[in-house]
């Protein structure tokens, strides 16, 4: 298992490496001066001249490459060009809000997902079936924005039941956490739905059921254990994808997280703070997957990895 | 052997979101037709008037018709759309192929790129590109375009491994026909229902994406009428004018459930495992 740990934490080498590329092109994509762009707008000649030398942008692009590189292993993200805080304080002051918000989403979704996929499953092609396929299909074709927009009108500004937007309280969560959730739950259901199918039909199941087990042991205890994998697959992709909603669920709720930084970064091309925020983003995401990864060979047994 | 156009009009959903197509469709190409006026022309006086008979879907914060600009609105996200697929397809299509077909090194290199691109959540990559590229329709599609390549690749590569094991592909070879006339004529019509099927369901992601840059303010910029960009502007009104963010939503939704809805119909009509 450590063996296994450690190959993926190898083979996720040449992605970071892919990663660090893109993130050092993109600020030479740009049109005009590095130093002018990180220095920010109002900045002096002195000021611009300080950033070039400090990181060498008078030299070949290699040697700026190499340096860039250093810089990112010691996390150094420069500072940002608006506050002149170092990125990696103003990225670490929103990280837990937006892992907050993403976990309490995924956790809402997986409590949805999980039971309504198991029961379109068990109950196939049947009205209970098209109810939740539909809700999933809705899911998926639904701007996230629009129905936080939408849960605003009805919670907050009809009902006047829960905030807004902003922080402060379990409150301030929900409507976010709901919204982010609506937006993966549909995957999570339709994986749900097909992998039980799948299980349902195997060999094993119907030897379960020929024992004379309840019909419940039978589908909770041998055929979604088996489901399971893809199911753990799906959650873990979809981790990236709430992390690219949460940029915009963050906008709708004011929510002070990562997602909201980059979009306020973008908007006052604050470049070292977007470069480092999508940095930790990617990251982020290897991460989780790694996990999801690990996970496979607790659930699996037939899984061991030499 | 079921046929597969007649399994298309069987599935009730599929027919249903091609419907909604349609009606997107016809929207869009007879824009003019059905909205006469100018949708940009602002009306101060109106502005933010609520729905009614004469004006169905009521006006926004400068006094524009909403319904005039939702029409308008679907000719933007169209070309957004069929944008963006193409920078998926022109890119993503022949380089999947190529890294399928050729294998070792061309294949690890073209591979390793594409994680890269993958290690970034589809609406960040396009998030960060924009940042670079600037605001903008051209510059949207190119972003959101660039986003969809990864996808591409995987899936044409995917299918290739298999196809260029086929018969027909080994008696090619052994005819000598050259490698690029293997790669389009043989192989490429063999994975073109994935492509396909990717293609619908990428149109309705692509409007999605565009939609969230345009609300965030960083896509495609005003007085052009984009959907996403029209829901953002009526956020702050939310309170007194919900009308103005709720339709152009309702616009992007529909738009998008009858691209899903279609691709999943394509799926069932064009997956072999569906065929017998």
């Amino acid at each position: 298992m450590f063996q296994y740990v450690l190959k993926r934490l190898f083979s996720a080498i040449p992605v970071l490496f892919g990663i660090s590329l893109l993130l050092f092109f993109m600020l030479r994509m740009l049109p005009g001066d590095p130093a002018q762009v990180l220095a920010g707008q109002m900045a002096s000649l002195e000021d611009i001249e300080t950033i070039r030398q400090q990181l060498g942008l008078h030299r070949p692009v290699l040697v700026q490459y190499g340096l860039f590189l250093g810089r990112l292993v010691r996390f150094d993200l420069g500072r940002s060009a608006r506050t002149q805080h170092p990125v990696i304080q103003e990225v670490w002051a929103r990280l837990p809000n937006t892992i907050l918000l993403a976990v309490t989403a995924i956790a809402l979704a997986c409590l949805f997902g999980i039971p309504a996929g198991i029961l379109a499953a068990i109950r196939p092609y049947t009205w209970i079936d098209y109810l939740f396929t539909s809700m999933a299909l809705f899911g998926i074709s639904m701007p996230v924005f629009w129905l936080g927009l939408m849960l605003i009108i009805l919670f907050s500004v009809i009902l006047h039941w829960l905030p807004a937007g902003g922080t402060g309280s379990w409150k301030h969560l929900i409507l976010p956490s709901l919204t982010l959730a609506a937006f993966v739950v549909a995957f999570i259901t339709r994986m749900t739905r097909a992998s039980m199918i799948e299980a349902l039909s195997q060999d094993y199941t119907t030897t379960a059921r020929s024992k004379g087990l309840k019909e419940e042991v039978v589908v909770i205890k041998h055929a979604l254990k088996n489901a399971m994998i893809p199911i753990i697959t799906v959650v873990g992709l979809q981790f990236g994808l709430l992390l690219g909603g949460a940029v915009l669920t963050e906008t709708v709720f004011a929510w002070p997280g990562m997602g909201r930084l980059i979009v306020d970064s973008i908007l006052a091309r604050d470049y070292p703070v977007i470069q480092g925020a999508i940095l930790i983003f990617g990251l982020l995401y290897i991460l989780v997957n790694l996990g999801v990864d690990l996970l496979y060979a607790y659930l699996d047994p037939r899984i061991r990895y030499d | 052997m079921i046929n597969p156009w007649r399994r298309f009009k069987k599935n009730k959903a599929a027919l249903f979101g091609s419907i909604l197509l349609l009606i997107y469709l016809v929207t869009a190409l007879f824009a003019p037709l059905l909205y006469p006026g100018n949708p940009s022309a602002p009306n101060l006086a109106k502005a933010l008037e609520r729905p009614s008979i004469k004006e169905p879907l009521g006006k926004d914060e400068l006094g524009r018709s909403i319904l005039g600009r939702i029409i308008y609105g679907s000719r933007v996200s169209l070309l957004i759309a069929i944008g963006v697929v193409c920078v998926g397809l022109f890119i993503g299509v022949p380089l999947g192929l190529i890294s399928g077909y050729y294998g070792g090194k061309v294949d690890f290199g073209i591979q390793r790129a594409t994680d890269t691109l993958l290690a970034f959540p589809g609406f960040l990559l396009a998030l960060a590109l924009v940042a670079v590229l600037g605001v903008g329709l051209k510059n949207t599609i190119i972003s959101v375009g660039i986003s969809m390549i990864p996808i591409y690749i995987r899936l044409v590569r995917g299918c290739t491994l298999s196809v260029k094991e086929q018969t027909y592909v080994e008696a090619a070879r052994a005819l000598g026909t050259r490698d690029l006339t293997i790669l389009f004529r043989h192989i490429l019509p063999n994975v073109m229902a994935p492509i396909t099927i990717q293609t619908s369901l990428g149109m309705g992601t692509a409007i999605l994406f565009a939609a969230g840059l345009g609300f965030l303010g960083i896509g495609v910029q005003p007085p052009t009428p984009e959907w996403g960009a029209m829901l953002g502007s009526g956020r702050p009104y939310l309170f007194h004018a919900p009308h103005v963010a709720t339709f152009p939503g309702m616009a992007i939704f529909f738009a998008v459930l009858g691209f899903n809805l279609s691709g999943d119909g394509l799926r069932d009509m064009l997956d072999p495992r569906f065929k017998s």
